[in-house]
């Protein structure tokens, strides 16, 4: 794209003095929740979708900002003409509670103490995280989502919102995602939490102002990717190719590609992440389990449309696993329809541009607009 | 958008009853749906194994499971849908008994439209060309047909009868004329209405 033809965006902010109760039973006040929008809210205000984004997301989902390297971190569906057709869709994404990009997490600054909160944030749950978004709903106006959207995480949030919030929700496309995160999932996330406790710069999460846990949150961040990508992805991308070498080096420094690549990846993410917001976003993921919560009930308040997607090579979480949401609403004869998309990338294709994806979303969407 | 219209879409339209509750099996690119949709006001949900085709259904605006219907069916509760449709489908999957006795379960009533394999030209050509016969309703070699059961009119009779499944209408047509003298031995295709017996 020519950079003449950016479109900057910026990231706004919204303060709830009152604060939010969480599942724990504990509160965050104020509450803030940083977010973007895009596109223009019709005027019987209709047309809006809520992007809900994954563990390193933030509310920059589409579009630019002035020192940007890269556009927004779903850029290749939502924009004039896209997935999600910001002429059509008023668009707004918000950054979790407990993260780093401007939402109240442990790199907030506690009133109490006038310094960050580090460990003193409580913990948060897929559901507060939910609850925060409604406040930001009601503060911009909005009854009804025509759309919630996401993947991973973002997922989870999805599947939150259409089934505690059914009558906000006219549609909702959970990608890549679950109902529920198994033992396996628990163990990736529990390895990466103790990568990072284990560093002594954690120090019990009070690093700030101090050097932070960079080598815990590389390695935290290796693993998880690792997990996002897949077997045929690395194969195509790396196969056993040696990096700026002929031969092995028989030592310990970097022979492969692939060891290069994690290096980077882990060395970058700790410029941009918090080692602290990932121990709490990591939980939130574990205790995730719409599956035990689930009542007939429940399910039977639903009107909301479902649009599942899975992707092939995913193992993370895989598209038995994401099927099963589908197959689930389908046996209370909920409107679903699930695809399970061909790509190699793993866990990560929802994120990158893919046609099919797109047609998928774009079929859904416009189709919407008919019907409320 | 053109919508395809076969002979056993023609008489499906004519079945089914408005605003009803459909599931067709093997949907493709949700012609047959579509045509439910916009003639009969139908709710239409689908079950498709090809990707590209879910696609196709999703931008059409119908409910689609991308999947095979044969694991598929046994999802749904019963009395789920007022029609279940496999429209010339039945001789492509793998556990036909499986899948009759599933979708006159999840369905009130349940559609099966299907080439006669009894039709005097495939007779014929068994008999005096000794090869798989080709027709336009089986136009596929023996070597790549995904028709894997080949059933006639009476054998779909027969397994009614044995299997407590109730026939509410019967139709035979060859290309766009109805059949009706001998129809196992005239007719190329065969369309059902059934429902399991009380």
């Amino acid at each position: 794209m020519n950079p003449m033809d950016r479109v900057f965006v910026s990231t706004q902010k919204a303060v709830f003095g009152e604060g939010l109760e969480l599942e724990s039973g504990r509160k965050i006040a104020p509450l803030e929740i940083a977010y973007e929008t895009y596109g223009t809210l019709n005027e019987n205000r209709s047309n809006a979708v809520l992007i809900c984004h994954a563990l390193s997301g933030s509310a920059h989902a589409a579009f630019w900002h002035p020192d940007d390297r890269k556009p927004g971190w779903w850029d290749a569906f939502i924009g004039p003409g896209k997935a999600i057709d910001t002429n059509k869709f008023f668009v707004v994404c918000s950054n979790v509670i407990g993260s780093c990009y401007g939402s109240s997490g442990p790199l907030s600054i506690n009133p109490d103490t006038g310094k960050p909160y580090g460990l003193d944030f409580p913990v948060v749950t897929i559901n507060d995280m939910v609850n925060a978004q409604v406040k930001l709903t009601e503060y911009l106006g909005i009854k009804r989502w025509l759309c919630v959207i996401g993947g991973s995480m973002g997922g989870m949030q999805v599947l939150s919102w259409a089934f505690r919030y059914p009558e906000m929700v006219f549609s909702a496309v959970p990608i890549a995602t679950t109902m529920q995160h198994t033992a396996q999932q628990i163990a990736f996330n529990a390895v990466g939490r103790q990568a990072i406790m284990r560093d002594p710069n954690w120090n019990n999460g009070d690093y700030y102002g101090k050097e932070p846990p960079y080598q815990g949150l590389a390695v935290a961040r290796m693993i998880g990717h690792i997990t996002y990508l897949s077997d045929e992805a690395m194969n195509i991308k790396f196969a056993r190719r040696l990096k700026e070498k002929e031969q092995y080096g028989y030592d310990f420094s970097i022979d492969f590609e692939i060891e290069s690549y994690l290096d980077y990846q882990g060395d970058s993410f700790v410029q941009r992440f918090d080692a602290n917001s990932y121990l709490y976003l990591t939980k939130a993921i574990d205790y995730f389990d719409l599956a035990s919560d689930i009542t007939p009930e429940k399910i039977s308040r639903i009107g909301t449309k479902f649009l599942v997607l899975s992707f092939s090579s995913d193992w993370l979480y895989p598209p038995s696993q994401v099927e099963e949401i589908a197959k689930l609403l389908e046996a209370h004869n909920k409107d679903v329809s699930y695809c399970c998309i061909s790509c190699d990338y793993g866990h990560d294709s929802f994120l990158l541009y893919n046609q099919m994806q797109e047609r998928l979303i774009k079929g859904f969407l416009e189709h919407l607009l008919s019907e409320v | 958008m053109a919508i395809n219209r076969r002979r056993d879409y023609q008489l499906i339209e004519e079945i089914v009853s408005e605003g009803a509750r459909v599931l067709d099996l093997g949907c493709g690119e949700g012609d047959l749906l579509l045509a439910l949709k916009r003639y009969r006001r139908v709710k239409g949900y689908g079950i498709e194994v090809k990707e590209e085709k879910v696609a196709s259904c999703v931008e059409k605006g119908l409910e689609v499971h991308h999947g095979d219907l044969e694991s598929l069916v046994g999802i749904y509760p019963n009395d789920s849908f007022d029609y279940v449709i496999l429209s010339r489908t039945i001789q492509e999957i793998r556990n036909p008994q499986h899948v009759l006795r599933e979708i006159v379960r999840i369905g009130r009533q349940a559609i099966v439209s299907f080439p006669n394999f009894a039709h005097w030209k495939i007779r014929f050509h068994l008999m005096f060309k000794g090869t798989a016969p080709k027709n336009p309703a089986l136009p596929y070699e023996w070597y790549n047909s995904p028709n894997v059961h080949y059933l006639s009119i009476k054998d779909f009779y027969k397994f009614c009868a044995s299997h407590g499944i109730e026939v509410l209408r019967a139709e035979f047509f060859t290309g766009y004329s109805k059949v009706s003298f001998w129809p196992n031995f005239f007719a190329e295709e065969a369309l059902f209405l059934i429902k399991r017996a009380e």
